[in-house]
């Protein structure tokens, strides 16, 4: 590790000050002449049939140059899920259909001179609509006389659309049932988690237009610009050879940007027009119409034995995917795969899961996957098993978790959507993260001793958690990279930075491997004709897929520099040289080049050719890595206010190629994960209609909310990825809601069983354990 | 109907509709390094100085600020002459997306105007309003310290 010269240094992020100084960066910070302006009309019915469409008014409407409707636009089923080919989602939609499925689903499209023009003609619209029967609750999409929601004939991929259901998932691992009696102590409990959302500050927008040889250009704010190329050419049929995808800097992304959802409208639009389109969502249209994460109801059931050793452990997870199937496998996948590894100890597992459609904002991927409701139970379930078992939580968690050289029967059984891979844990440091945070808390002398003060109480409490690093033999990355006269390399890769400093962590790699400096490398990411292909933004991929792409392609270039050196040196079969400070050096001979010399000379000179090679990375692996959090909370017993005081996140992410970008993801993504545990929800009316698409009453935290943050590294080196890294983007918002949860029981002995664990619900809590305490003791 | 603004030091006439607000004016102008859409005053990424006061140009009408001093990031500081709010925001760590930059360092630097000492609770009641969903906040307190830090050493020097 000493000896790195670029990795695991602060690198100031390559693009930090071009954003800081407002330099025209993202998708709408640059405009084109005479370019449409797209709005769109929702349905506001949760299930409805389009009887009459009649957009005769709105096309008369001045400046209008057309209406889209299911009438007018191709009607190919695919999925808006940017997920790897063959694709794991089913193919349930249409760009416009006759059947609308929740409120927020597009019924038409205006494209105007102007974005008021366009607002103006859509009220012009009239829409006779059958309104249908609506499911609103999961439980009921699956009773026996539930209105189908997908009953067109052309659905495909999903597993029994006639029940309403997406997708189904049932892998079991040993005897469940035997395991359960076997187990001394059995908890049994059904926790919710919520509809909520990723809320980029940046909205979905989408920018497109015709280059000068007439082929479509999309400039868009997405996490997987190859997915949109190979979904728009879909969608509207036309060759992926036409389409050009650009993405410029992303104002934050989280799954929301992995879907296709406006692209294939603006694509429409300049196809026909021959004219730039553009579409921007307002925040209301983001909340009601993108994507949100798939609310859970977990059931879960643990089987332990005296010992305090897990025996059986059993999960069925009910998912909401709302009104299209966008993610729902893969998701509720997650909910499993993400989370029953980490306690290997139990022979016996199952993980069922029904994925259900719904007349639901549609949900999708969103940082944490799954993994996020599969622990939001799980880590309370396993308070309650130590509670039940006399034990100390923290003990229990020590006893049970997965080490390097194990594995979990789980990794096989339960991929992506599909059988998955076999993995044994390389590189592990829970027993560290649990020691280290545990001190950073003060858990030994904290955990049952809630301290009260007034109407105010502490109390602490725990969870542990494992993800991946992108998904094993799916998820590939490229990067090309070749050299210029003054020793600086251009790199051109897929890999999708929406934020997260990925392209710095690419120029690390690039300088370590090269013993150049970061700054000499210059960047360019994610444009379909200029760099090599690339998944894109999820999984948790990029350092490790997406970098170790670019490690493979700096190995290569670092190769062919070696053999200019030996034939300049004169020592063809020396292997030692050294790559430091933009030279080769020959040990042994005291030889050196520069490499920009070494450029000159295959440029210009002799045995011309171009320094470069382009590297691919996919992998049987996806390393997890782990995390253990501890929060102190302060619950007030007469407002039912929680307030998270100090949050302890002990995080093993392999080597961090950059410290500070990893800071920033860890502390990102926790304090998203505790606006998930204490505010953010969505309020629907009793038809179905979001109550709330404001930052005013949809509640993500600010400054003045935050606790104290302590972060903990505990660093390890994982074999399988660049210079050591595993991810580190998705785990850390899986902890608020069982730790916040966790310390709420201590400090109350009360249990929350739906998040968020707002005021009102804590005082419900409150006073129904007070009328249990008053009632006469069971003679039992 | 028209308006005048001193825009980052530099006077400004645009045509207007009575009912915009400054944002989109601002926008429609080439002022991109403003950012923002939630038209409520909510998300703060739009934040600009008039007169030095931070305000949300999303709520505000552009014929209200009608010839106002309106300070956007692009009046702090540049790639070659950073102000040290951006340096520091770029050193610690700050910027992720860096969508809500701007409207957050426009914020961070009315309050050292006003307050060149400031505790870490005034760091964070001054920033407040700026929603951020990258950094979780704690690098943005940090670097408005560091801020303050190198603000101090380059009155030493």
């Amino acid at each position: 590790m000493s000896n790195f010269k670029s990795i695991g240094k602060d690198t100031k992020k390559i693009d930090a000050l071009s954003l800081a100084t407002g330099q025209p960066m993202f998708v709408d910070d640059v405009s084109f002449p005479n370019t449409l302006q797209i709005k769109l009309l929702y349905s506001p019915h949760a299930h409805a049939i389009i009887e009459d469409i009649d957009t005769s008014e709105a096309e008369k409407y001045p400046g209008v140059k057309m209406v889209l409707t299911y009438k007018n636009t191709p009607h190919i089923p695919h999925t808006t899920a940017g997920q790897g080919w063959p694709e794991p989602s089913p193919y349930d939609t249409w760009m416009f259909n006759e059947k609308v499925k929740f409120v927020g689903d597009r019924v038409a499209a205006v494209a105007a001179e102007t974005e008021e023009q366009a607002t103006e003609a859509l009220k012009l619209i009239k829409v006779k609509y059958k309104v249908l029967p609506a499911i609103l609750d999961p439980e009921e999409s699956m009773k026996e006389g539930a209105p189908i929601i997908h009953d067109e004939p052309w659905i495909t991929g999903a597993y029994d659309p006639k029940k309403n259901l997406a997708a189904h998932i049932d892998i079991r691992v040993g005897d469940i049932e035997k395991g359960f009696k076997e187990s001394d102590v059995v908890v049994e409990e059904t926790f919710e988690t919520q509809y909520a959302q990723h809320t980029p500050i940046e909205p979905h927008v989408t920018i497109t237009y015709l280059d000068e040889y007439g082929r479509l250009v999309i400039r868009t704010s997405t996490q997987v610009p190859f997915h949109v190329r190979r979904i728009v050419a879909q969608a509207l049929q036309i060759p992926v050879q036409k389409i050009r995808v650009i993405k410029p800097r992303i104002g934050g992304g989280f799954g929301t940007k992995q879907e296709i959802i406006l692209e294939e409208i603006c694509s429409f639009v300049t196809l026909k027009t021959g004219r730039p389109a553009r579409i921007l969502y307002t925040r209301e249209e983001e909340f009601i119409s993108a994507r949100t994460r798939h609310p859970f109801k977990v059931k879960v059931k643990i089987g332990a034995k005296k010992d305090g050793m897990l025996h059986a452990i059993s999960l069925y997870a009910l998912s909401n995917t709302g009104a299209y199937g966008t993610h729902g496998l893969t998701v509720a996948s997650n909910a499993g795969s993400k989370t029953l590894p980490l306690y290997n100890k139990a022979e016996n597992v199952e993980f069922i899961s029904d994925i259900v459609y719904t007349n639901m904002p549609v949900a999708g991927a969103y940082r944490g996957y799954g993994a996020t409701q599969g622990y939001a139970a799980l880590e309370q379930a396993i308070d309650m098993v130590a509670e039940k078992l006399g034990m100390d939580p923290w003990e229990l968690r020590k006893k049970n978790h997965i080490k390097a050289g194990e594995t979990s029967p789980i990794f096989r059984a339960l991929g992506e959507g599909r059988e998955g891979v076999t993995q044994y844990i390389q590189s592990c440091a829970l027993d560290e993260l649990l020691e280290k945070g545990a001190k950073e808390i003060g858990w030994f002398e904290k955990y049952g001793r809630p301290k009260r003060n007034g109407s105010k109480v502490r109390g602490v409490g725990m969870s542990m958690h494992m993800q991946g690093s992108g998904i094993p033999l799916i998820d590939m990355g490229a990067a090309t990279l070749k050299m210029n006269e003054d020793g600086s390399f251009n790199l051109l890769y897929g890999g999708t930075d929406i934020g997260t400093g990925l392209d710095t962590v690419a120029a690390q790699i690039v300088a370590e491997t090269l013993g150049i400096k970061p700054e000499q490398v210059i960047v360019y990411a994610s444009d379909t004709d200029l760099t090599p292909f690339d998944v894109g933004a999820y999984a948790s991929s990029g350092t490790f897929v997406s970098g170790g792409a670019v490690l493979k392609a700096a190995l290569k270039v670092r190769e062919q520099i070696l053999e200019v050196a030996r034939e300049k040196f004169g020592e063809p079969d020396s292997k030692d040289y050294i790559l430091e400070n933009g030279k080769v050096i020959s040990p042994k001979s005291g030889k050196s080049i520069t490499l920009s010399e070494i450029a000159y000379d295959t440029l210009y000179v002799k045995n011309q050719h171009q320094i470069g090679a382009t590297g691919s990375f996919v992998s049987p692996y996806s390393p997890p890595p782990f995390a253990v959090h501890f929060v102190e909370i302060e619950v007030d017993e007469e407002t039912g206010e929680i307030k998270p005081i100090k949050y302890v996140a002990a995080v093993d992410c392999g080597v961090p190629i950059n410290p500070n970008l990893v800071k920033g993801q860890i502390i990102g993504a926790l304090v998203n994960g505790i606006g998930y545990a204490l505010t953010e929800e969505y309020h629907f009316t009793p038809s179905g209609r979001m109550t709330n698409p404001n930052f005013m009453d949809y509640k993500i935290p600010s400054t003045r909310d935050l606790p104290e943050i302590k972060v903990i590294l505990a660093e390890t080196y994982e074999p399988t990825g660049p210079y050591g890294a595993k991810s580190v983007a998705e785990i850390n918002i899986n902890g608020p809601i069982p730790a916040i949860g966790n310390a709420l029981h201590d400090a109350l002995g009360i249990r929350l069983h739906r998040s968020p664990y707002t005021p009102e619900r804590v005082l419900e809590a409150i006073r129904k354990s007070k009328e249990k305490k008053l009632e006469p003791v069971d003679p039992e | 109907m028209k308006v005048k603004y001193i825009i980052n030091g530099k006077e400004e006439e645009y045509e207007i509709h009575p009912g915009e607000v400054l944002l989109d004016v601002l926008r429609r102008n080439g002022h991109s390094e403003i950012k923002g859409n939630c038209y409520l005053g909510t998300c703060g990424a739009c934040t600009v100085l008039i007169d030095g006061e931070p305000h949300t140009s999303c709520t505000i009408l552009a014929a209200k600020v009608n010839g106002k001093h309106i300070t956007t990031i692009k009046g702090i500081g540049d790639l070659n002459n950073p102000h040290p709010l951006q340096k520091a925001f770029v050193d610690v760590g700050a910027v992720q997306c860096g969508f809500c930059t701007p409207g957050t360092i426009l914020s961070a630097y009315a309050l050292l105007k006003k307050n060149p000492n400031p505790t870490d609770e005034d760091i964070k009641k001054a920033l407040d309003g700026n929603l951020c969903r990258c950094t979780g906040y704690v690098q943005q307190v940090e670097a408005v310290k560091f801020a303050v830090k190198l603000l101090k050493e380059g009155k030493d020097e």
